[in-house]
């Protein structure tokens, strides 16, 4: 991993992240955390997002599904009586990595835009199944009344701890893919984003390594889902609605695809700026709106190549998705 | 199930079908245009939806502004496609070659920007307007049921406008160029066409054409902000179904869509209601049928997962 | 209040655990309101109404409730349950707030319910009644100015009893509150059901839904399509002709929100309600022509139980002389509801959600042209929920 810029800004961040709890709430703004807890949720779930759509070329529109998946299994675990955290995140990580191995072998058989529909649909399946569970509010959403524990302890539970556990997750789903995305396998990712029929001849079984990413980032994003119902003590299957899995998209291309704090970069972007704008103008989608376009239009490469120009050696820019030739 | 006879439920899934025929002509006027754009040019235009929106704002603008529907419509349509030619100009234009994230992007960021203006200038609240004199009676289809005259009109209009298209694909010269582009667009304009030209014709017509959806669906449908966003993904599971780039694929999908989603509905039910108890069929069963339509994109993805009419040559 | 000493020191030590900082209110300062409503999207209208009630019974006491200063911050929930739990935490936490007022919807109330009852934060629903808070999970801190959801269909059930429909079909969107006023209907009603009908939410097209109406050979309807699904169904309900074999009868379809939609496709059409614009008590007439001055536009019943919270309110911190460090003695002059409510009669239950009169409702054209709904007569007086027996507090 070389040295540069974009890593030692990368650092810069987290360090102010790690001192946010304990400089806000003497100044009075402990509010702030609750969005550097949303911002960093959202991080994480788009971190996972990315290795899907950087690395791989894979324009996942069902993305937050995952992350209802993992609230939801984790939720049902509560109400069912398993209170222990660690039993929450292996059922979780079960859950969805079997949903993802099942709905990921069968949209892998498809390319490009048409990649992203089925993925949209298996979204909207588990969305409508999700406001279809009565006995855990429906469509309303469930409030969960007691939380998890961490072996009948309560150290998982408040604000405080939750900011640090959460942050920790980030700083390792980021380090994860990372390591991923440098390792064998992020480059037979790429190159199966770039040129799939080489890939193919030189031995690499396409299909199994973008179904076993399919499937990392499905788990990675229900840990996501499992923070966040534990910070919120709430869920409901808005979660898991298509307009999530856009946000989600809009993060990680706003940051930067396929590069190193792009998914980071776009969450905290995104919140503050929604933040920001709301709190002067209520119609702030009128000048939100726009700067998404310019964005788009100007900033190639997202954020992070605003910020780090020089980076950009990592990844030369998707012209055609997953390998599709129009 | 209630103890009718097979004469009533017959009735009722000849209505049913009528019913999905008029949804599913409605679909493919927005989905012609969708699929035009991204075949064509290989452009993702989530903004398509909006448009359609645009076209029920300004049809109730126009009739408040002329008193005339007929009118308004045509208004509606000319300023429909100058928006669409706007759009093209200013965005559009710049991003035909790069990815299609930020295609996605920018386009979002039309969405937004529409969304919230046309609650800034109409209000958040839900606006209507009625079919004109001539088109608002109905014709006497069952003993309690009559069917709008203005629904027919609706089916009729989509047809006219299937066939035009067609027509224009298939016989005209911009059509075979339409057509030439949909495949190898390097070759189209490697032969000197300018494609810069041809692009924006198909884009305003692609505009105009979800702008005429949304005119003959407002008086159907109620106007509110952000009405165009739900029937953009069901324009996209439309043009999927069928084949991105195939006008054929987009009417062949707009119809199953639109049968699928009101027979498949009812049908299924019912037919949940005669295999399960009805505690569980009524909560399994709405469920499902929100789902039908994606299921069915699924399933035809599965087994062909270039669409099942793709416009021909396309890989 | 009896008996919620077990709830301050739960609260309390949750509130200790939380580490929040507790807010004290015995500077002399403003009094700070709260408000949570959806302000985007299709059903902006109906927050807007809330909004636009409560502002002015504030503007009506010179920006005063009970002789306090108030200061009044809006938020917006954007219909998303994790934008609502972060407004409600930013108003709990960077705002101080002394009241939270909201929700529109349920769900809404779902998102942020906990962390403003447990920060010992009042929260008063505006409109959103979910039988969720009115049972066992009945809390100190919560009150609800509207009705709980099931009464207006029950009352409705009551209506088709009186009118002798026989024979109805129950169309629903498939969400909870679309649920539970089915399971409200049919507690009362004594007919046939002649079919369930579960329509997806914010449902574009009815007409294969009034086919199946049609061919049900049902003299009735019962229906609750709230927004934009209303004004939909009202018009292609008309269009198809169905209005002269099956009686229309709803909650929350044809109200003042949407009428302007539907105008004469509504008119004659029934409902049911704790009240109506028309209804003919001095608060609720002065009520009326200030907001239509105010405003352009007819209130509805959002508008009015806004208008209600807000001399709720108002009673309470007269009572206390504006000292918000004693919750016990607020709650106490909540629970007294000891205001004039343009609904007439209003008192709380033990469960704090109301206890109040229930009518049948017409929609009618004014002389002006514009339309509302008309109190026609009064179904049940003094009706409390059915859940607030569960409630031990």
């Amino acid at each position: 991993m070389r040295m540069d810029r974009s890593l030692l800004v990368m650092a810069l961040v987290f360090v102010l992240l790690l001192a946010a709890p304990f400089v806000l709430p003497p100044l009075g703004q402990s509010y702030l955390l609750s969005l550097l807890i949303k911002a960093m949720l959202l991080a994480i779930a788009a971190i996972s997002l990315d290795l899907l759509v950087g690395q791989g070329g894979m324009i996942s529109l069902g993305h937050a599904a995952f992350v209802a998946i993992g609230a939801y299994t984790a939720a049902i675990g509560l109400e069912s009586g398993i209170e222990n955290i660690l039993v929450l995140l292996l059922l979780a990580l079960l859950v969805s990595g079997l949903c993802a191995l099942v709905t990921g072998a069968l949209a892998l058989r498809t390319t490009g835009v048409y990649f992203l529909m089925i993925t949209l649909a298996f979204g909207q399946m588990i969305y409508f199944t999700l406001t279809s569970l009565a006995p855990y509010g429906g469509d309303d959403g469930l409030t969960l009344w007691s939380l998890a524990t961490f072996f009948g302890s309560d150290v998982v539970q408040g604000s405080g701890q939750l900011y640090l556990i959460i942050l920790l997750t980030l700083l390792a789903s980021w380090w994860g893919v990372q390591r991923l995305s440098n390792a064998r396998f992020g480059r037979v990712l790429r190159a199966a984003r770039d040129n799939p029929d080489r890939t193919e001849i030189m031995g690499f079984s396409i299909f199994r390594f973008r179904l076993t990413a399919y499937v990392i980032a499905g788990m990675i994003a229900a840990v996501s889902g499992l923070l966040t119902m534990q910070h919120a003590e709430f869920v409901s299957p808005a979660m898991a609605a298509w307009q999530r899995s856009g946000d989600l998209l809009v993060i990680v291309v706003l940051g930067g695809l396929g590069t190193r704090n792009g998914a980071l970069l776009g969450a905290l972007f995104l919140v503050i700026v929604e933040e920001v704008l709301g709190s002067f103008l209520h119609e702030w989608r009128l000048i939100y709106g726009p700067l998404l376009v310019l964005m788009a239009l100007h900033a190639k490469g997202g954020l992070s190549h605003l910020l780090f120009p020089a980076n950009r050696t990592e990844k030369a820019g998707v012209t055609r998705v997953n390998g599709e030739q129009a | 199930m209630y103890g009718k006879a097979d004469a009533v439920s017959l009735t009722l899934f000849l209505i049913q079908c009528l019913n999905g025929l008029q949804y599913g002509t409605l679909l493919f006027l927005i989905a012609a245009g969708l699929t035009l754009v991204f075949g064509v040019m290989g452009f993702i235009n989530l903004a398509h939806g909006v448009q359609y929106m645009v076209g029920a704002y300004l049809v109730f603008a126009f009739q408040q502004l002329t008193g005339n529907f007929f009118v308004a419509v045509v208004l509606s349509l000319v300023a429909a496609l100058l928006l669409g030619l706007l759009l093209e100009y200013f965005v559009f234009r710049h991003l035909y070659g790069r990815d299609h994230l930020d295609q996605v992007l920018a386009t979002f960021g039309i969405i937004i920007f529409l969304n919230e203006l046309a609650k800034v200038i109409f209000g958040p609240g839900t606006l209507s307007i009625e079919p004109p004199e001539v088109l608002s009676g109905s014709v006497q289809l069952t003993e309690q049921l009559r069917y709008p005259v203005y629904r027919f009109v609706t089916i009729l209009a989509g047809l006219a406008v299937a066939v035009l298209l067609y027509i224009t694909v298939t016989r005209t010269r911009v059509g075979m160029l339409i057509r030439a582009g949909a495949t190898t667009p390097e070759m189209v304009s490697a032969l000197g066409v300018n494609i810069q030209r041809l692009f924006m014709i198909v884009f305003g017509v692609g505009a105009m054409l979800a702008g005429f959806a949304g005119v003959i669906a407002a008086p159907i449908f109620a106007i509110e902000p952000g009405m165009g966003d739900n029937i953009l993904i069901i324009a996209f599971v439309v043009i999927i179904i069928g084949g991105v780039g195939s006008i054929r694929g987009a009417f062949l999908g707009a119809l199953m869509v639109g049968l699928f989603d009101t027979v498949g509905r009812t049908l299924l039910t019912e037919g949940l209601e005669v295999v399960f108890p009805p505690s569980f069929s009524n909560q399994v069963g709405p469920a499902l049928a929100s789902m039908l339509i994606y299921i069915l994109m699924a399933a035809v993805l599965v087994v062909r997962p270039q669409g099942l009419l793709p416009a021909k040559g396309a890989h | 209040m009896k008996a919620n000493s077990k709830f301050t020191i739960a609260s309390l030590a949750a509130m200790l655990a939380m580490n929040t900082a507790l807010c004290s209110a015995a500077l002399a300062e403003d009094v700070k309101i709260g408000m949570v409503v959806t302000l985007s999207g299709p059903p902006a209208a109906l927050g807007q109404q809330i909004v636009d009630g409560f502002q002015l019974a504030l503007d009506q006491n010179g920006g005063k409730l009970g002789g306090q200063s108030v200061s009044l911050i809006v938020e917006d929930d954007e219909l998303k349950p994790d934008v609502a739990l972060l407004k409600a935490k930013s108003l709990v936490e960077r705002d101080e707030v002394d009241f939270v007022v909201g929700t529109v919807f349920s769900n809404m109330l779902q998102a942020i319910f906990k962390p403003i009852v447990q920060s010992d934060t009042f929260l008063i629903s505006p409109n959103a009644g979910p039988s969720t808070f009115a049972g066992k999970n009945c809390n100190p801190y919560f009150f609800v100015t509207s009705y709980q959801n099931n009464q207006n269909a029950e009352v409705s059930g009551m209506i088709a009893n009186e009118e002798g429909f026989e024979n109805v079909v129950l169309m629903v969107p498939n969400y909870q509150a679309g649920r539970d006023n089915i399971a409200g209907y049919k507690q009362t009603f004594k007919g046939t059901v002649a079919d369930e009908i579960f329509t997806p939410l914010g449902h574009q097209d009815f007409s294969s839904e009034l086919a199946q109406i049609s061919t049900s050979g049902a003299d009735a309807l019962f229906t609750f399509m709230p927004g934009g699904m209303g004004v939909r169904l009202v018009k292609q309900f008309e269009a198809a002709g169905l209005d002269e074999s099956v009686k229309f009868t709803s909650v929350f379809t044809t109200d003042e929100t949407t009428l302007p939609g539907q105008k004469d496709a509504a008119v004659g059409f029934l409902s049911a309600g704790a009240w109506a614009p028309d209804m003919k008590n001095d608060a609720n007439l002065a009520f009326v022509s200030a907001f239509e001055e105010k405003y352009g536009y007819v209130p509805g019943s959002y508008a009015a139980q806004a208008f209600d919270t807000a001399n709720l309110i108002a009673s309470a911190l007269e009572k206390t002389g504006g000292d918000m460090g004693d919750k016990d003695a607020t709650r106490a002059a909540l629970e007294a509801a000891d205001f004039t409510s343009v609904r007439g009669s209003f008192a709380f239950s033990n469960n704090h959600y109301p206890v109040q009169d229930f009518h049948l409702l017409e929609v009618a054209k004014r002389d002006d042209g514009k339309f509302w709904t008309t109190a026609k007569q009064t179904i049940v007086t003094d009706y409390a929920d059915s859940f607030h027996s569960e409630c031990k507090m």
